[in-house]
């Protein structure tokens, strides 16, 4: 399988990345030849093989289901761009 | 008084202990060490004041005789470690100068156990990367150099490997006593061979995520990597341990890993796998190789051969899984809540323009890739097939294991050390093929060790790896020692 220019942009657009156009057709073919280097996986046997989802067998951890951390609004919004009153501030998003 | 930077960490410590120095001298004589080693470009952010305040403190408690396993230690940290107060960026644009408001608890434990922290180290942009080159601070320079047709040394700066090359060479420079690293698919295996040091990739779950910044989580694992076998060792002790805040941490006991160092190895069957001998591998590696072999069996192990017939796969399955991994923990950085703001007309051009601002190139790429095979109608194709793969990697070692494996013998890497911008130019996967050796270990959450086994035609070092059985590192750190005390240890000779 391979990318075309459109679906670059598509996967492009789907990661929240801008990209102009003259870097278009760089990024394709970078993409691509990692596909085509992936390909291979194709020629094992997979039937009947379960997918891992954990590489080490344990558990999933569960603790009870109350308040541990809190009060810190400050720290939270130490780093952001652009805050006001403990809000994070983004561009308008509903008109 | 002797160069207290040519100590090892062991060295130090008992030098700490019986009074020979104090820490302030010790963290002293490696600050100025770091200082004139900038033009390697291993730190990204020295911190200096932090470091001598550390010092006074840890020699404090070592005069009361309240001083941890690693009082009065000085080490670098890796810049993909949160550090609270001290700016923390994984080396890239898009974290800016996040200043992160909590510790790492890897680093915690450190701080816990008293030693000095130098400053941050440099690595590969989120540590995507196995040269150190797509740090957003530049390259880092390997000590080492390679020697020309005429035996001089020549002057073509190397990569130190990636992506923890900062700690790597800072601890082959002598810089520190020890360092901090994370190791994703090599990055803690490959730095470590090509400076000629010690690094061990712990089981997945020995070491607590929490706290770095994530990249694959499934196959992210801490370690140290140190100028010996028994210093990685000590290490490991104090950065090991159960973490409730990291779901996938394991509630095991941490061993003494010291112990092991030094402990016989005798009647231990090492497996030797019949496809790690790839085609057109170099003379020298497979010469490296069989003399590990022999130095093991001398020691009174036995050798067996083995097969891991799916060893071809792996790297293939991962460069499905990591990017996968990856771009679903870089969602994060959308410029709102920390980091790098780039504007826009709307919040999705905001978004856009800020990621591509933001990060470099081969993370760019790769959050692309991890994008498209997590995508509606390549899903399955591409996901599930890979990680359906990544269980028969597992079954390999798992049947090795079975029939008495205690642990296995590879190459760490297909070469020594090379030149910064000579490979991955026109096609990424070139640098893929760094991590053929040791990104299998990571697919199966295995333990490994990197340990440095001889040289190169151009005197480069060149490394070995040992693979372990599950939260046995143990067995690794005696079997490591037998190729440490055979080979000697490699140190670069300073130039800069």
């Amino acid at each position: 399988m391979a990318v075309d220019a459109a679906a670059t942009r598509r996967i492009a657009h789907l990661a929240r990345i801008a990209v102009k156009d003259e870097e278009l057709a760089h990024l394709q073919g970078e993409i691509n030849a990692v596909l085509a280097f992936v390909e291979q996986l194709q020629e094992v046997n997979v039937d009947g093989v379960e997918p891992m989802t954990s590489v080490t067998p344990m558990e999933m951890k569960k603790r009870e289901d109350v308040v541990t951390d809190g009060g810190i609004a400050d720290a939270i919004v130490a780093n952001a761009p652009a805050s006001e009153n403990h809000f994070f501030v983004v561009p308008k998003v509903v008109e | 008084m002797t160069d207290l930077t040519l100590l090892t960490l062991a060295e130090a410590r008992e030098g700490l202990a019986s009074k020979s120095f104090s820490s302030l001298e010790l963290t002293d004589a490696h600050l100025k060490a770091v200082e004139d080693a900038r033009t390697l470009n291993a730190f990204v952010l020295e911190t200096p004041e932090r470091a001598r305040s550390m010092a006074r403190a840890a020699d404090a408690k070592i005069g009361k005789g309240e001083g941890g396993p690693l009082a009065g230690i000085p080490l670098g940290i890796k810049d993909l470690f949160a550090t609270e107060g001290v700016r923390t960026t994984a080396c890239s644009n898009v974290l800016d100068a996040f200043v992160p408001p909590y510790e790492s608890t890897v680093t915690s434990q450190l701080w816990r156990d008293d030693a000095v922290m130098l400053g941050k180290l440099n690595n590969d942009e989120f540590a995507m990367g196995s040269s150190n080159e797509t740090s957003c601070f530049g390259p880092v320079v390997n000590p080492w150099r390679r020697a020309g047709s005429n035996g001089a040394i020549e002057g073509t700066p190397l990569v130190p490997g990636g992506s923890s090359g900062g700690s790597a060479a800072a601890v082959a420079a002598n810089l520190c006593l020890g360092a901090t690293a994370t190791d994703t698919g090599g990055s803690i295996r490959q730095p470590a061979s090509f400076a000629g040091i010690v690094g061990i990739k712990p089981t997945y779950g020995r070491c607590s995520r929490w706290g770095i910044v994530a990249f694959a989580s499934s196959l992210d694992q801490a370690g140290p990597v140190a100028k010996t076998v028994r210093d990685a060792a000590i290490l490991m002790r104090s950065m090991s341990g159960h973490d409730p805040k990291d779901t996938t941490s394991a509630n095991l006991p941490v061993p003494d890993f010291e112990a092991s160092v030094g402990k016989s190895v005798k009647g231990m069957k090492i497996g030797i796998p019949k496809e790690y001998r790839m085609d057109g591998m170099p003379d020298e590696i497979e010469k490296l190789w069989a003399q590990g072999a022999d130095w093991l069996k001398a020691a009174g192990a036995e050798l067996v051969d083995i097969s891991l017939p799916h060893t071809k796969y792996a790297l293939p399955a991962y460069y499905i899984v990591a990017p996968a991994e990856a771009s679903s923990n870089l969602a994060r950085y959308d410029g709102v809540r920390y980091g790098l703001r780039a504007p826009g007309r709307n919040i999705a051009e905001m978004y856009e323009n800020t990621r591509a601002e933001g990060f470099g190139a081969e993370v760019r790429r790769r959050v692309m890739i991890g994008t498209y095979v997590l995508s509606a109608g390549y899903y399955d194709a591409y996901y599930l097939r890979a990680q359906k793969v990544r269980t028969l990697i597992k079954k390999d070692f798992e049947d090795c294991f079975a029939k008495g494996v205690h642990a296995i013998l590879t190459p760490a890497t297909p070469s020594a050390a090379f030149g910064i911008g000579e490979k991955g130019k026109a096609d990424p996967v070139e640098m893929y093929l760094n991590d053929i050796f040791t990104v299998t270990v990571n697919m199966a959450g295995l333990p490994g060790i990197a340990v440095p086994a001889g040289k190169d035609a151009q005197g480069l070092p060149l490394g070995l790896q040992l693979i372990g059985r599950p939260f046995d590192e143990e067995t690794l750190f005696s079997l490591g020692e037998v190729v440490e005390q055979a080979a000697g240890r490699f140190v670069a000779a300073k130039w800069w």
